[in-house]
């Protein structure tokens, strides 16, 4: 669709449009190195590669909020994540034998063409009577000047209009940190835990299975969970 | 942190991270105020408490990556964290229960003030600072959960 507008109107849009196709030629290309590697470390990196390159390609689409986030929780935050994730499992995954792996092609290949089929039914981009350039968010670009006077509708969108929805998002957030707080803990109680049933005192080394793991914690630490 | 080679390394002075440490120290201030800068522009240019938490979180967590989550918990103790989840929220939510006291239905900001526009400016202030801080305590609690689950990782262990 943007090759079209680029044939109109050549001088302008080349530029961008060259961007465009190197970006998401990028993103493919670390895809694909994402799909062959087996160092799980290298993949995460790769991964923060991936957000990077999305966040630089929204740059050139004006869309730079979605930019903004892309690079901070995308590159920033779920790279460390992530990493720190990959230190309690494991730094290498296994590969996975051909056969195991025809169910998931044959449900990526049956989603992408879902999603190619509904390519057609796409408003072009920069279309002015696209559902998201008519209705009510006209109203909005008309009436934020008057009504909450800011020069940012999106903020006003974001925080006024659409207030009740970005309550929501914010629940949304908080839940999803007192899941991991509930599943980890804030400390992260591993080692540290002490039981005391019947007045007996077991902690993570007395304990019966204590003799399966190998303990590789440091003195200090040791001391620290012997309280 | 203890292992003897590293201590005398440290002694010696040849820290192998006093580049990455020296250039963090440097930077860590400025992305905080870039966090503050993107909170509060928000009205006028891209940007607003999501972004601006989630920038003020990646500032915490590069100090706790380069100087240590021990440096980290003390700075931001994971107590604030906690409080400072539930807090964002209930600024939020309070913010709407402000206004049906006002008369108003739940978060319409106009009547905040005299004047409905500046009601719209305070409500929304009132509610990014709720996004921002429930977003960045979340995100530190997270790396907080994640990063004390395991001892400290030494450089061979890479």
């Amino acid at each position: 669709m943007s090759l079209l507008a680029a044939a109109v109107e050549p001088a302008f849009l080349v530029p961008t449009l060259l961007l465009d196709i190197c970006f998401l030629a990028l993103l493919v290309v670390v895809a694909f190195a994402i799909v062959r590697m087996r160092s799980l470390f290298g993949i995460v990196m790769l991964q923060g590669v991936y957000s990077l390159l999305s966040a630089a390609w929204f740059v050139t689409l004006d869309a730079v909020d979605v930019a903004f986030t892309e690079a901070a929780v995308g590159a920033g935050v779920s790279t460390v994540l992530m990493l720190s994730a990959m230190l309690l499992a494991d730094r290498q995954s296994t590969p996975v034998p051909m056969r195991r792996q025809l169910g998931a092609l044959a449900v990526v290949v049956l989603a992408g063409a879902a999603m190619l089929y509904a390519v057609g039914d796409m408003p072009a981009f920069g279309d002015v009577n696209s559902p998201a350039n008519s209705y009510v968010g006209m109203d909005f670009m008309a009436k934020t000047a008057e009504e909450v006077k800011i020069p940012n509708v999106v903020t006003a969108v974001l925080a006024s209009y659409r207030g009740y929805d970005t309550f929501g998002e914010v629940v949304v957030i908080f839940s999803a940190g007192l899941g991991v707080l509930l599943l980890l803990g804030l400390n992260g109680n591993s080692g540290n835990w002490v039981a005391r049933p019947n007045g007996q005192v077991i902690n993570d080394r007395t304990a019966p299975s204590a003799g399966l793991y190998q303990d590789n914690r440091s003195e200090e630490q040791r001391a620290e969970a012997g309280q | 942190m203890s292992d003897p080679d590293r201590d005398l390394e440290r002694m010696l002075g040849r820290d192998p991270h006093v580049v990455l440490r020296v250039i963090s120290k440097f930077l860590i201030p400025l992305i905080a105020l870039f966090a503050l800068y993107v909170q509060f522009h928000g009205d006028y240019g891209p940007g607003g408490g999501f972004q601006a938490g989630v920038i003020l979180a990646a500032s915490v967590i590069l100090y706790a990556l380069v100087f240590g989550l021990k440096a980290a918990k003390a700075a931001f103790p994971p107590r604030l964290i906690r409080y400072g989840m539930t807090l964002g929220v209930l600024l939020y939510g309070g913010t709407g229960v402000v206004t049906w006291f006002l008369g108003g239905e739940f978060l319409n900001y106009s009547v905040l003030a005299h004047d409905a526009s500046h009601g719209q400016h305070y409500g929304i202030l009132a509610v990014e600072l709720g996004v921002l801080v429930t977003v960045t305590s979340v995100m530190i609690a997270i790396f907080y959960a994640f990063g004390s689950r395991q001892p400290e990782t030494s450089n061979e262990d890479w």
